[in-house]
Formats: structure tokens, sequence, C-alpha cells
């Protein structure tokens, strides 16, 4: 019977080649647009090059201070005082990361000049993340605690200033004014990445004042956890520190900050999170929306292309109802025909999305970045697929269903 | 074997109400080669449609084989028609987009048969109307008589008891309208199908066991 079904479907699209050209190119278009934002999310969201102990790590990246009195909010990142002073504390956690956020600086080497993104970090730094070392190696607590003028460089500034990694090491590097030693080069990182930056260094080496005892500032931490087993045990330890922290500031009687996964992280900084609430809610319910919207234009134009099918072939609905066909079967035969015509736009739109991203990856549009369509984007686009050939298919299949016999038949 | 009683079909609009049957009792015997006639809009088709359970009247009762059919649901009657009937119509409604042997084997798709039995029994039909040379061919490749053959196997791929046609001559010359005869008179005698055929045609009426007239949604003879 599905044979048959695959006959009919493959002869009906051939007998309106321009009707099915539209549809399928209206398929394969949103499926690639779908396939492209799955890619590029789960690009960013997943585990990846430095970053590579995500599934057991927390993040503290995002501080608010809220007055009950007057309503009034400061939303920003935690400072390094309440990181060093309040964070570290935690037992759970197997290590833990400090850096700042990145600052532009200007950097001159060899009579060349390079704007560089600088981050600050402490020594746990190289241990909880998972660099590459092409040449050198990380500082470690006794160059943090001697403040020596030690940087870790990336490939991608090695390359702008030496002839190879090896080179860089031992050599100078200036930006603001102060001398750095290159003592270590990574593999660059995605731009994408949560400690992307081109130069890194001890944090004891900042300008700012880290004994300012305000809570917030430009630094975040990541927690990393001996097991993904300790997660929750580690956030409650998290709270309940954060139970007892002083507010400093008097104006403000409220203090929000947790110890998140990287998702609830990367949902903070769109600035949806209120008190308690992460935004997480508010940002599902709003992909959601997006989602179906982008999906409804298309799935409607395909409603609407279906329903001209059917009207087509109503004598073959007269014909099958009369030979037994009931009206449960014909539903299912039409939803069938177009989940198959959806999975063939949907092979159309894996191969233009194939085709996007290595255009995209090889013109280096955001710098060191490798998309590639993995298994679970291939899910997505199969559930989409799904989705799509269901929500255009069944309507026009139950009003074909209703079609009364002799009316059917009558029509040519 | 089948039998209707005071059979009544009242098409209603907003404004206007049209009896197209006016209380038809009638007996079908099995076995039997049965003729409607009547002038256009009697109601002959639409008597055909209402035995062929493809329509349901508005008063009176069906019964096929003993079996009343006025309380089936739609499963149950497309059920009823997949294992019982077999339809001829005028416009042959054959299925462009598929071959010869995909058209003949279409009533069986709703049956629990396997694709080789489905083929052995299309190909079986195709051959009793002779057209066993053609299995690969579409509609569009067929001349009118090929088409009706081919319509007349599908309705009897599933062996059905009774064959309902509707002016099954009424689009070919009198040539190919005769060799059709040939094969349902023969689908009668030799096979024992019961007919219940509409036409236009007193020739071809004249080859059946019985002949109804109809006029004006009655029967008159």
């Amino acid at each position: 019977m599905l044979k048959n079904y695959f006959k009919i479907a493959i002869a009906v699209l051939k007998r309106r080649k321009f009707f099915t050209f539209i549809s399928l190119f209206g398929i394969s278009f949103t499926l690639a647009i779908i396939i492209l934002v799955a890619t590029f999310l789960d690009y960013v969201l997943s585990a990846g090059y430095p970053d590579t102990n995500r599934n057991r790590e927390l993040y503290v990246s995002h501080m608010q201070l809220n007055s009950s009195k007057n309503h009034s909010q400061y939303n920003g990142g935690p400072s390094f005082y309440f990181i060093n002073r309040y964070v570290t504390t935690l037992k759970t956690p197997e290590k833990i990361a400090i850096f700042s956020n990145s600052s532009a600086t200007n950097s001159y080497t060899n009579n060349k000049k390079k704007v560089n993104n600088l981050r600050y970090t402490n020594d746990k730094f190289w241990d909880v993340l998972q660099f590459s070392f092409t040449a050198g190696k990380p500082y470690g607590k006794q160059q943090l605690d001697n403040a020596e003028k030690v940087a870790v460089i990336s490939e991608e500034t090695s390359e702008a200033y030496f002839t190879d990694d090896a080179a860089a090491v031992g050599k100078y590097i200036e930006t603001d004014n102060v001398q750095y030693r290159i003592i270590g080069v990574v593999k660059s990182l995605p731009f994408s990445s949560n400690v992307y930056a081109d130069m890194w260094v001890p944090y004891t080496l900042t300008k700012e004042d880290l004994k300012n005892t305000g809570l917030m500032g430009g630094y975040s931490a990541i927690l990393l956890m001996s097991s993904k087993d300790d997660l929750d045990k580690t956030r409650d330890e998290y709270d309940q520190m954060v139970s007892k922290v002083p507010m400093q500031d008097k104006q403000f009687d409220q203090m929000f900050t947790f110890a998140d996964s990287y998702f609830e992280s990367f949902i903070r900084s769109m600035h949806l999170a209120e008190g308690t609430n992460s935004g997480m809610g508010i940002f599902l319910s709003f992909a959601g929306i997006i989602v179906l919207l982008f999906l409804l234009l298309p799935t409607l134009n395909l409603v609407n292309l279906n329903i001209s099918r059917i009207i087509d072939r109503s004598s073959e609905i007269g014909v099958r109802k009369a030979f037994g066909a009931s009206s449960k079967t014909l539903v299912y035969q039409f939803v069938i025909e177009n989940l198959i015509l959806t999975f063939l736009g949907g092979i159309l739109g894996v191969v233009l999305s194939f085709v996007i991203i290595q255009v995209a990856n090889s013109s280096n549009i955001m710098p060191n970045m490798v998309l590639s369509i993995n298994f679970n984007v291939l899910f997505v686009t199969l559930l989409a697929c799904v989705v799509f050939g269901l929500l255009s298919g069944v309507y026009p299949a139950w009003r074909m269903s209703r079609m009364h016999v002799v009316t059917a038949l009558k029509a040519q | 074997m089948i039998r209707l009683q005071n059979i009544e079909k009242v098409y209603r609009t907003n404004t206007v109400e049209t009896m197209a049957l006016n209380s038809i009792s009638l007996n079908v015997a099995k076995g039997e080669f049965l003729s409607i006639m009547g002038p256009s809009g009697c109601g002959k088709s639409t008597l055909l449609n209402i035995i062929g359970l493809l329509d349901a009247p508005s008063k009176g009762e069906i019964k096929i084989d003993d079996q009343k059919t006025d309380h089936m649901s739609d499963k149950q009657l497309a059920n009823f028609r997949n294992k019982k009937l077999g339809f001829i119509f005028q416009s042959y409604h054959l299925i462009n987009d598929l071959k010869v042997l995909d058209n003949v084997e279409l009533p069986l798709l709703y049956r629990t048969s396997s694709g080789s039995e489905r083929k052995k029994l299309a190909s079986a039909a195709l051959e009793k109307v002779g057209l066993s040379n053609r299995v690969k061919h579409f509609p569009t490749q067929l001349s009118g008589g090929q088409k009706q053959r081919v319509a007349i196997a599908r309705a009897i791929v599933g062996n059905p008891e009774i064959i309902l046609a509707d002016e099954p001559t009424g689009n070919l010359d009198s040539a190919m309208g005769n060799e059709i005869m040939d094969i349902l008179q023969y689908l009668n005698t030799t096979e024992g199908a019961t007919i219940i055929m509409v036409t236009h045609d007193e020739n071809m009426a004249k080859r059946t066991h019985r002949l109804v007239r109809l006029f004006d949604g009655s029967q008159v003879q």
C-alpha cells in the first residue's frame, strides 16, 4: 500500500511541475533556515573548544541588585571581590576559573599595531578550560602571585606578529603601554566562545582596584565539578552562600545571583531574567512563537496548494471511496503523500544548508568558527519535516475525506 | 439479493425541493442482469448510486444480502462496497497517474492482500477482459473501449457479487459498446455476477434479463 502511495505521490508531483517547484522550494528554504539556526545554536551552546566540560560545569556570570522600596534595579556581572571572597569558598567544585570580560587594547609589536581582545584570569583558568597549546605553556600560581608580566596569546595573534608560534614564546608584546613576555601560544578560539580573546594575562596585572568591595563588576567564574552528579549540590551550596553575603550598597536590599548551566547563563545574558526567574520560560515561549510563525507562512501556502491539488483529484477520491476506501484511509493516504513531499523538501533543505555552511566556513564570516551539521541538528530537521508535513497535510486531507462520493465522481 | 422498499430521494436547497426518486420499490434476484432506462434527469443514476451505497436515500430501506445498510458507519459502508460491489462508470474514472495493472488492483488495496496476491488477481482480471498485453500502459495510452475494459477488470478484481454499471457504453461507438456488453454478459452467465446497468440504449437493454423504466423519479415499468 505504501509503495502505491509513493507512486501516486511522485506522479502527482510530476503532473504540475511548477507548483511542485514552488512547494519544494518553500519547504527546502524554510528547512534550510531552521537547519542553519539549529546548527548555529548547537555550535554556540554545545561543549566545544576550549570549554569541553560543560556537562559538569556551572557558570557565575550575572548579578542583579534590586531595591524593593524604590523598585530600582542594577544588572551586570559579579565583581572580582565577590568571586574571590565568596565563590571560591565553595567546597563542592573541584576547581574554579575566574576571568574578566574582554577589553579591546591596542598592541604594538615589531612596529605593527593590532587591536587585541584581552582578558585577565586566574591560574585555575587553564585547568578548567582545555586550551590546546601550540607552543609554550600557561602561567601558574607563582607567576600570578608575583604579578609577573606574562601573557598567553592566540595563534592568530602570534601569526600577526611572528614567523611561527615557537618563535613567539619568549618575545614581548606591548599593549596599553605594558610589555608582556609571551609564555604560551594557544589554538585560536571561535569568536562565539564565552572566553574568546587574543591575549590572556594574570588578573594581578589589572589596573582595576581588586580590593574594591563592591559586589558587581566585570568578572565571571566557571565552577568545574568532578562529576555532573555534583551540579545540584553545588547550586544549593551556592544559594546558601549567597544568602549570607552582606549587602554592601545600602541603596539595594536584594541580590540575585545564581550558579547556572551554560544555557541558563546564555538566557540571562539576554536580560530576560527577573529576580529568581532565569527568563528561560520567556525565552522558550518567545522562541516557540517565532518558530511557529516562521513555519506558519510556508505551511499556509502549502495548505492552499494541497487544497487545489485535492480539487484536481476529486475523481480519484470518488473512485477510491467507491471501491472501499474509508475517509480515515484517504486522510492517511494524503498525509503520507504530503510527508513524502516534505521529506523531499527536507533532503533538499539539508543539501542547501550544507552548501551555505561550507561557504560560511570558508569565508570566515565569524573568525575561527567551523559549523557542521550533526545528529542533533538532523533530528531537529526530521522533526520539523514531520511537523510541517502533518500541519500542511491534515487539514486538506480532512477536507478531502468529507467530499461526498457522488459529488467527487461528477467532477472531471 | 437486493431489496429496495419505498426509496425516496429529495434534494433540498434554500429555495427549492426536488424529488429525484419517488417511492421506488425493487427486488433484484441473485444472478439477474437488470437494466434501468429513462429520459435524462429521471433519477436512473441517483437510483444506481443509492443501490451502490454511494448515496443515502431520504426515506426507505435497502437490503443487500439480507443486510440493512441504513445504520452502517462510513467505515462499514466502505468495507461493504469493497467486498460486495463493483462499479463501472460512463467516464471510466481511471487514475491516469497509475499504470493499468495498478488501476485494476485498486480495490484490493483496501483488503489485507499482499502485493504479489494483488498483482496475481489483477492480472487474472485483465486476462478475462482481454487486456493482458496492456498491463504497463497508462490510461492515456488506451482507446475508449480499452479504458472501459480496464474499468471492468477493476470492478471484478475483488470478485464482487454485484456489479453496478452506469452507462458503460455511453462514450463508446456501437462496435465497442457491443464488445463491452459481451464481457458483461459473460460475467453474468458464466461467473454468475448480478449486474444492474443504467443505459440509454434500447439495444443494450434488450440483451439483459429485465428492464425497469423510470420517469420523473417514479417507476413506470
